[in-house]
């Protein structure tokens, strides 16, 4: 039951990011990759409160999977953003590539971070 | 239509994350190294160069193509793969003081992704003839 709610979760991240995509696109087209950064950010943020909250006892770990390796999961890519760092390699684009990879990891990493916090800090 | 191409992103969606979650249950993490992040992100990578450069080269874009991008690359190979895990993984493992295993592995996640995506957009290119009418991306 919960992988099948897995599955139907990532499909519901995955066009949401299909959505969160264009409609971020259509505003701004930028020389980094902002669309992909915003939504990787984001998905690791929310991915980092539920496992806050998991820690916290606020969220059983049916739920968190749920949301988490579904909905975050299928909502993030890792594919996409590999592509266009690897054209902007290809393109001769090789600073504005590592930029990209850094900046994508760092804020991730800081959002994945700072979710975790605030719903450890907020839940307990 | 735009309704229709969403339904088909998720489609995509729900299979890619389906088969990440199997991979997931099925690799194990030995010292701490999530390898199902690694492996399903890598694989991911080389396909979608695979497929974007492949239908690039197709020329200018029709409705199956679009819906080859948007099927399998925007929802299956988006799906399948994450920036979320693996954000989440280098965090526990920084938290955690495994300094070493967290770069180790946040490098390695990004390094052989792109040589991944390199290596799937040289397969690409070479599967299916340049045409004049190839968009330039």
């Amino acid at each position: 039951m919960t992988a099948l709610l897995i599955t139907l979760a990532g499909g519901l991240g995955a066009a949401l990011r299909f959505w969160a995509d264009g409609a971020i696109r259509a505003r701004w087209q930028p020389a980094l990759p902002v669309a992909t950064l915003t939504i990787n950010t984001a998905g690791s943020l929310l991915l980092g409160v539920l496992v806050g909250l998991l820690g916290a006892g606020a969220l059983g770990p049916d739920t968190v999977a749920v949301l988490g390796v579904g909905l975050c999961g299928g909502f993030t890519t890792f594919s996409t953003a590999m592509v266009e760092v690897a054209r902007m390699w290809r393109d001769g684009h090789r600073r504005r590539c590592l930029a990209t990879l850094a900046l994508m990891t760092v804020a991730s990493t800081v959002a994945a971070a700072a979710g975790m916090a605030a719903a450890t800090a907020l839940a307990t | 239509m735009r309704l229709r191409l969403g339904a088909l992103v998720a489609l995509g969606g729900a299979l890619g994350t389906l088969a990440r979650f199997g991979l997931a249950e099925a690799l194990p993490t030995p010292d701490g190294v999530p390898w199902a992040t690694l492996v399903v992100n890598l694989a991911g990578s080389f396909l979608l160069g695979v497929l974007l450069e492949a239908l690039d080269r197709a020329g200018e874009e029709t409705s199956r193509g679009r819906a080859l991008r948007l099927g399998l690359g925007t929802g299956l190979l988006g799906g399948f793969t994450t920036f979320s895990s693996l954000a989440l993984e280098v965090e526990r493992l920084l938290a955690g003081g495994e300094l070493a295993v967290a770069g180790g592995y946040v490098l390695a996640s990004l390094a052989l992704g792109l040589v991944a995506a390199m290596a799937g957009i040289a397969v690409g290119r070479g599967r299916s003839p340049e045409r004049p009418g190839g968009r330039a991306r």
